[in-house]
């Protein structure tokens, strides 16, 4: 086996107990009142199993369906996502949790995709933008996005209604702050923002207009 | 000539988004969601290195890697590197952390050269030549009209200031990429593309190729704002990737490639003096400009675009000028075209300084501007603006603004020429009544698919969900790249004469009189077994090119903290005949918030002692966020006489420099280098040393 690659496999093994374990020889050394707690944990972690690099069977709860696929640990939520499940509405924009565009619910907060381990999203409901509609019929906040127009390129946007589908779980009633504070963690690059605050006023069943006037040039004297 | 109907039941109305339920629900396939059979996750290997000889680049181990089916060089042999990012080799294989950990393992042999990254720098003699056989300040192209040491001599008023704008990266959030089939029958290539046609070409051109066997797919594609027009390095890449591992591959950009190797818009530096007479007409205006457009700065930049030039005096005639511009080239990724490519520097520099003569003339500033400004159109539009902006209960002199929050108001004025030509559409008329309207241009978000549902909706008395808009694939009618804001200009037409001559065909063939609306099923019936397909093409007298429009902005600065928050955008634009409403509104708050990113927060960063790009990411690289945005208020001057005219572009050219108006109004003094960032703020009011040169 080449150097290079096992030096790989080295860091890849690199785990919660050996570094642990690590510990136990220096810092543990000085604190003596924290080796049993740690000599616990210890304990408790050499009764687990290590998992990987090799891919291990997983079973993810998506949109009301267990799905069981095969991935490296190290196999984000989104990659799982996107090309395991195959439900590619969560978009990989950063990739490191800037951007909201993989945004997803787990156990019905958003969550960035990208920035957990698909692993660790077992036993968690899970639900993309593919899950938002029932039987055909847009939820409300997709709904009022088409009609407000609060898109355009579309690549941000299963990430807003992610947002926005949350906030108004949790408040029926927001108001723009509290939707711009919502949103604070999705980008749009096209800047469909002041339509997105609009639809998701208007999903809340706030009734709003377009402020903008058209004028015929022909008709000013 | 052909003419548009007078009456209308979609053409300039609210019309939903034809593909806004496929957006919200992910059913949209965009570029990278496509999975073909068997396919292949590629990445590349870049340089970390802004200038290299390499002299030589390893695959073994690479393709050693267990899932890694193709390993392959961008150009074999020797090479010599000049930026950060340059493209050197690329891997395809069955997952991502397959490619990741092969990328780490090739081994690439280089010397190091010395570099420059910073256009100060890079215009002294003394710095290292980016090209070998040429310096890096490019000979300076002069215009000169009149006699400018005369004039200035005769004018009341003469101002100086030196403006400065920052190189932009085009960040779409759909990075640059393509899924490539190559198989003995020929190329098929999803592309994430704002010209389906050049992507085809690109490919067949690069990869010897017949065109008619290379077939490029774009049915979404998220954001280009011009930055993507050919294949680039990575589409070529793809392809060969698919040819050696006799599979598809899908090569989509990372975030961090985003930053540094697919575009982005020139910077400038602008030294300007202004000249006029006492009533405030212009006489006299000198320009001393240069700017980056990376590696391209010398010649013409990748992807068009041009290097760093930009429109001087901008919208003004002026009869006394000298206009001088160099290209300064540095070791960084090179330009490409960016929405509206050099209009809004132009903007912001001469904008600026008409502010600053505006001052000294004691003239308002909307006054000065309806003094100068040689077009009827915008002359009224700064009239409407101005009455529903409230300017003249707003506007005060600068810097006279009470307290510590301080509160300021400024325009600006933008134009652009656009225009269509060169589109085929095709209509399909089947037995059942519906109809099928097919054209190989692309819709970037910015609604082409709704305004052709639009267009052959009014014409045939249909709704606009009876029609199949069918896009994005060079089987279809050829149709230009979407720049320059040609798209709806060209397309609208074609697709007109494609509905007004099926209409006559199917009338022709079944002998229903008026086949239109009520009748159309009946006499698609008669139509038999075979559908009615008919071509039409771009017609003169439907489009036209040249908008003008102008906005307002009003800021509070904070004078302790040095933040700008803008509350409010007034903008009036002139837009011809407008087709589709909705998408034609988002269009234009698109376009004002992309230019609140230019006044404020965005800026390609580079280390002069690395020479890397030190804001490859959306944490350090700023886009406005829903919370920055502020009030945003429309007047769409519908010019129904003039046919189609395309928006993207003219509505983000004044925002800029109608904020920086705005924050020079509020404080007193004039922050004459974008972005507006607050450490700008504190130290123009003497409350911390400068920390931008």
């Amino acid at each position: 086996m080449m150097d290079s690659k096992s030096s790989g496999n080295d860091l890849l093994s690199l785990t919660r107990r050996n570094f642990l374990k690590t510990l136990g020889t220096t810092a543990v050394g000085t604190a003596a009142t924290q080796v049993e707690s740690v000599a616990a944990e210890l304990q408790k972690l050499n009764a687990e199993t290590i998992v990987g690099p090799a891919p291990i069977p997983i079973v993810l709860q998506v949109n009301g369906q267990a799905i069981s696929i095969e991935v490296e640990p190290r196999v984000t939520l989104l990659d799982a996502l996107r090309n395991h499940v195959h439900l590619t509405g969560a978009k990989e924009v950063c990739d490191r949790g800037t951007c909201g565009a993989c945004t997803v619910l787990l156990d019905g907060q958003p969550i960035y995709a990208c920035m957990m381990l698909a692993l660790e999203a077992q036993g968690h409901a899970i639900t993309t933008v593919e899950g938002l509609a029932h039987e055909g019929q847009l939820n409300p906040v997709q709904q009022a996005f088409v009609e407000c127009d609060a898109m355009m390129c579309g690549y941000c946007t299963p990430g807003f209604l992610l947002s926005i589908t949350a906030l108004l779980k949790r408040r029926p009633h927001p108001d723009a702050d509290e939707v711009k504070h919502a949103c604070a963690g999705n980008l749009c690059r096209c800047g469909t923002h002041p339509r997105i605050i609009q639809a998701a006023l208007k999903a809340s069943g706030v009734s709003v207009t377009s402020q903008t006037e058209v004028i015929r040039y022909a008709d000013l004297a | 000539m052909p003419t548009w109907p007078k009456e209308t039941k979609y053409i300039g109305r609210h019309v939903q988004r034809v593909d806004g339920p496929a957006k919200v629900t992910g059913s949209a396939r965009y570029t990278s969601d496509v999975q073909p059979e068997g396919w292949l996750y590629g990445m590349i290997l870049r340089s970390r290195w802004p200038a290299a000889k390499i002299s030589d680049i390893s695959l073994e181990k690479a393709r050693q890697v267990p899932g890694i089916k193709a390993a392959i060089l961008v150009r074999e042999g020797e090479r010599t590197i000049r930026y950060y990012g340059e493209e050197l080799a690329a891997v395809a294989g069955t997952s991502k952390q397959a490619c990741l950990d092969a990328l780490r393992l090739i081994e690439v042999t280089a010397s190091p050269l010395p570099f420059v990254v910073k256009e100060t720098e890079a215009l002294k003699d003394s710095s290292p030549p980016v090209w070998e056989k040429s310096p890096n300040l490019s000979k300076p192209k002069v215009v000169e009209k009149g006699d400018l040491a005369k004039a200035f001599g005769e004018c009341a008023a003469v101002v100086e200031g030196f403006f400065t704008t920052p190189v932009l990266i085009h960040h779409p959030l759909e990075t640059h990429g393509n899924t490539v089939s190559w198989t003995d029958e020929g190329i098929t290539a999803w592309a994430s593309t704002q010209g389906i046609f050049s992507v085809r070409d690109g490919l067949a051109g690069n990869l010897n190729v017949e065109q008619s066997k290379v077939r490029v797919i774009s049915e979404f594609m998220g954001g280009g704002f011009g930055a993507k027009f050919g294949p680039g390095i990575e589409g070529a890449l793809a392809a060969r990737l698919s040819k050696a591992a006799k599979a598809p591959v899908k090569l989509m950009l990372t975030r961090f490639d985003q930053s540094l190797a697919v575009g982005n818009r020139p910077s400038s530096f602008q030294k300007i003096k202004l000249g006029a007479s006492a009533d405030g007409k212009l006489l006299a205006y000198e320009l001393d400009a240069y700017g980056t457009a990376g590696i391209g700065s010398g010649g013409s930049t990748e992807g068009g675009g041009g290097g760093a030039e930009f429109p001087a005096p901008y919208i003004y005639t002026i009869p006394n000028i000298r206009v001088s511009h160099r290209g300064v080239t540095v070791n960084a990724g090179s330009a490409r075209a960016f929405r509206a490519p050099g209009h809004p520097p132009a903007s912001f520099g001469m904008e600026s300084i008409l502010d600053e003569l505006a001052v000294k003339l004691n003239l308002d500033p909307v006054e000065i501007r309806l003094k100068n400004d040689p077009s009827p159109v915008r002359q009224r539009e700064y009239q409407l603006g101005a009455e529903r902006f409230g300017w003249k209960q707003k506007y005060h002199r600068p810097g006279s603004s009470p307290g510590p929050v301080k509160t300021g108001v400024g325009c600006a004025g933008a134009s652009w020429g656009g225009g269509g030509g060169g589109t085929q559409a095709e209509a399909q008329i089947n037995p059942d009544g519906s109809l099928e309207i097919r054209c190989g241009t692309q819709d970037l978000g910015t609604g082409t698919k709704t305004l052709i549902a639009v267009i052959a909706a009014d014409l045939l008395q249909l709704k606009p969900d009876q029609i199949q808009v069918r896009i994005g694939d060079t089987r279809f009618p050829p149709s230009g790249g979407s720049g320059g804001s040609t798209t709806a200009a060209s397309v609208s037409p074609a697709v007109f004469d494609a509905c007004t001559q099926a209409l006559e065909a199917l009338q022709n063939q079944t002998g229903v009189a008026d086949a239109r609306g009520d009748n159309w099923k009946a006499a698609c019936k008669k139509l038999g077994i075979n559908p009615l397909i008919v071509g039409g093409k771009w017609q003169p007298g439907l489009s036209s090119s040249g908008t003008g429009g102008v906005q307002f902005a009003e800021v509070e600065v904070d004078a302790d903290t040095g933040f700008v928050r803008v509350k409010k955008i007034t903008c009036v634009q002139d837009c011809g005949m407008v087709v589709s409403r909705l998408t034609c509104e988002s269009q234009v708050n698109g376009g004002i918030i992309m230019g609140l990113g230019y006044a404020l927060y965005e800026q390609r960063v580079m280390d002069s002692t690395t020479g890397v790009v030190l804001n490859p990411n959306f944490e350090t690289y700023k886009l406005p966020g829903l919370a920055d945005v502020p009030q945003i208020d429309i007047i769409l001057l519908d010019m129904p006489e003039r046919g189609v005219i395309g928006i993207g572009e003219p509505v983000t050219i004044p925002t800029a420099a109608a904020i920086a108006n705005a924050v020079a109004n509020a404080l007193g003094v004039r922050i004459g280098s974008l972005p507006i960032t607050p450490d700008k703020v504190l130290a123009a009011l003497g409350k911390t040393q400068a920390a931008h040169a």
